[in-house]
């Protein structure tokens, strides 16, 4: 899990407190272990498979760009599906109500679409191995080191931040080893990157794709049958927790004090569905590396399209749990302050909880693999992000500039291992020092946002000149550091940079991405008006007007992605609309 | 990259669903046959055997309809 949202989650989310819980969630029996372990036989086979087809750096890196569409889209979407994604996000669920959906409507497909329509064109055209290569192509190599740098340093962190967090969920819901967990899931995970690069992180990425969908949505089901309905689930909600809504999406968005967020509607557009929303799909390469392996750009627009209709249904069986908690739990979950408290159960157990209710023999044992493989999905990501990343951002153009396609093969799969086990050490940091979870994902949320105003602008304006590129990148990210530290060092802070003293931890990080944007887009704009442009020559293939965008041919219109992009879009307003 | 003689990813994905319907069916059955209390909600719905079911027939399309073919 390397997403933005759940990263945003980082105060809820508090693994240390979990292993404090007192009570087992679920035990496994023998049809369970047998069903989680056919899953790691499956997965150690297909990269030892596909290792025989990955023989250049290209194949190794970017899959050989051939991927189809619907493969790369599943694997767009499967990359950001991360397990404790989804068990945060059906524990924010439980806190905030339906509101947390948002990150999968306004705070996602608008942002995908665009993607799709109208950045991927310059990506697949300049034939970039990463978004970082777009940056050195457009403003030159100071701006690309530093995203690139960056975002090396925060990949693996991140990686062994959540590689951390699922262990200790392991241990608490199933009581397994913490340093089992660790290092069987990411040896597993460093074998099949190793050996087929990209290529085999996403066939495993299509994989858990469907164990996820197939294993959570026994929740979903049982639970609305149980409930009577989507009408009897939420009578039940308003019985047991009486004077609060948590199932409309915008009607309490009035005021700060009107929801249980403690956001306005101007934070959830700007904020959430702008700031934080287009800078992590638009330009994470996480999720971008996916739909840039497509074997054409059709491919690659209709994969992202794809990837934008599986996350609008995402809800279903992460946001749906969560509100069926609050309808059939018979104990209120508590949050992890709590957690030492002898027989309560958090927030956090949420997702877990309704597994346990409802899955019996084999069918938990496919709750549980679907949370490892969400889990390995995200760190796979991470994994096969880090080595493109170094190796064609870092490596060749820092450290050894001349060298033949197998050395680069050569370095990225050893670069893989390596990221694993620097992975493995921050796990291990962490489990020693906790509070470094906090300030790498906020260091790392707000480093995305920014990345977006640089690109787009780039993307957009000619004007833009190298020397802002650099410099507005650089301003996003300290502004969104130097509001961060204010509120912790003066919570009063809190009024100015969110609007209201009432902002819980999720209405602040709105916010603050999007100030964090704004001085970027602010710096970039006067730093530019006082630099010297590139000439127009240099900037074919990368900017809107000076760039042939590849015709499509004489398609008929259901074939074309502006056409599916339409019905996502109408499909995305009419849910907003029904759950208003 | 050389994948015309690449196995599909739907046809493992296909041999992976239907191992689990077979064993969650299976797992369904034993429990029902027994009358043994799975201690979970519902239980009248007999979810093991429905999704089990379900699990082993996507399964089994998908080993079918993507199975390896010899290249002539």
């Amino acid at each position: 899990m390397t997403s933005i949202f759940s990263a945003m989650l980082a105060r809820t989310w508090a693994p240390t407190s979990l292993i404090a819980a007192a009570s087992r969630v679920m035990s496994l029996g023998g049809i369970d272990l047998t069903i989680i372990t056919l899953y790691f036989f499956l997965v150690l086979g297909l990269g030892l498979y596909l290792k025989k087809f990955t023989s250049t750096g290209e194949d190794f890196f970017m899959a050989g760009r051939e991927m189809t569409a619907w493969i790369a889209g599943l694997s767009f979407i499967s990359a950001n599906l991360g397990s404790l994604e989804m068990m945060g996000y059906a524990a924010a669920t439980y806190q905030y109500g339906i509101l947390v959906g948002h990150a999968y409507w306004i705070g996602a497909i608008p942002a995908i679409l665009f993607l799709a329509l109208v950045m991927l064109p310059f990506y697949y055209i300049c034939q970039t191995h990463s978004v970082p290569g777009y940056l050195q192509l457009r403003y030159g190599e100071a701006t690309r080191s530093l995203s690139a740098i960056s975002f090396a340093i925060m990949t693996i962190l991140m990686s062994g931040i959540n590689m951390y967090a699922m262990a200790v969920i392991m241990k608490v819901i199933l009581g397994w080893n913490i340093h089992f967990s660790i290092w069987v899931s990411s040896l597993t995970v460093a074998f099949y990157v190793m050996a087929g690069g990209l290529l085999s992180a996403i066939f495993n990425e299509v994989l858990q794709f469907m164990l996820i969908w197939l294993g959570a949505l026994v929740i979903p089901v049982a639970g609305l049958i149980e409930t009577g309905g989507w009408a009897g689930m939420v009578r039940r909600i308003s019985e047991n927790f009486p004077g609060q809504d948590f199932t409309h999406m915008w009607r309490t968005l009035g005021s700060f004090t009107g929801n249980p967020m403690g956001v306005h509607w101007t934070g959830i557009v700007f904020g959430w569905g702008l700031a934080i929303s287009f800078g992590y799909w638009t330009t994470d390469f996480l999720v971008v590396q996916r739909v840039m392996a497509a074997k054409d750009l059709r491919s690659a627009e209709m994969g992202t399209i794809i990837g934008g209709l599986f996350k609008m249904l995402v809800p279903l069986i992460v946001i749906l749990p969560g509100l069926l908690a609050l309808a059939v739990l018979p104990f209120k979950l508590v949050p992890e302050t709590m957690a030492n408290v002898p027989g309560v159960h958090t927030y956090n157990e949420a997702l877990p909880l309704m597994l346990a209710r409802y899955c019996g023999p084999g069918l938990l044992g496919l709750g549980v693999t679907a949370l490892i493989a969400g889990f390995m999905s995200g760190m796979a990501g991470n994994v096969s992000a880090f080595a493109t990343v170094w190796t064609y951002d870092i490596y060749k153009p820092l450290i050894r500039k001349q060298a033949s396609d197998q050395h680069y093969l050569s370095m990225g799969r050893w670069c893989s291992l390596l990221g694993v086990v620097v992975s493995i050490g921050t796990a291990y940091l962490v489990m020693n020092f906790s509070s470094i979870i906090v300030y790498a994902q906020v260091v790392f949320v707000f480093f995305i946002v920014p990345m977006f105003g640089t690109v787009v602008l780039g993307m957009m304006w000619k004007r833009t000149t190298p020397a802002a590129g650099f410099w507005g990148l650089l301003a996003g990210i300290l502004a969104s550091f130097v509001l961060w530290l204010c509120v912790k060092l003066d919570p009063s802070a809190l009024r100015l940079v969110a609007f209201s003293s009432h902002a819980k931890d999720m209405a602040e990080n709105v916010y603050r991405a999007w100030w964090s944007l704004l001085a970027n887009v602010v710096v970039t704009i006067v730093v530019t008006l006082f630099t010297k442009p590139k000439p127009e020559e240099e900037l074919k293939g990368l900017v809107y007007g000076l760039t042939t965008l590849p015709s499509l041919g004489q398609l008929p219109i259901f074939k074309r992605p502006i056409f599916w992009a339409g019905a996502v879009a109408i499909a995305f307003v009419l849910l907003n609309v029904l759950f208003w | 990259m050389k994948t015309k003689n690449m196995i599909s990813i739907w046809f493992f994905v296909g041999c992976l669903l239907a191992l689990y319907g077979a064993l969650i069916l299976a797992a369904g059955l034993q429990t029902y046959s027994n009358r043994r209390s799975a201690n979970i909600a519902m239980q009248n719905l007999h979810l093991q055997g429905w999704w089990g079911t379900g699990l082993l027939v996507i399964g089994l399309f998908y080993v079918i309809r993507f199975r390896p073919r010899r290249l002539r």
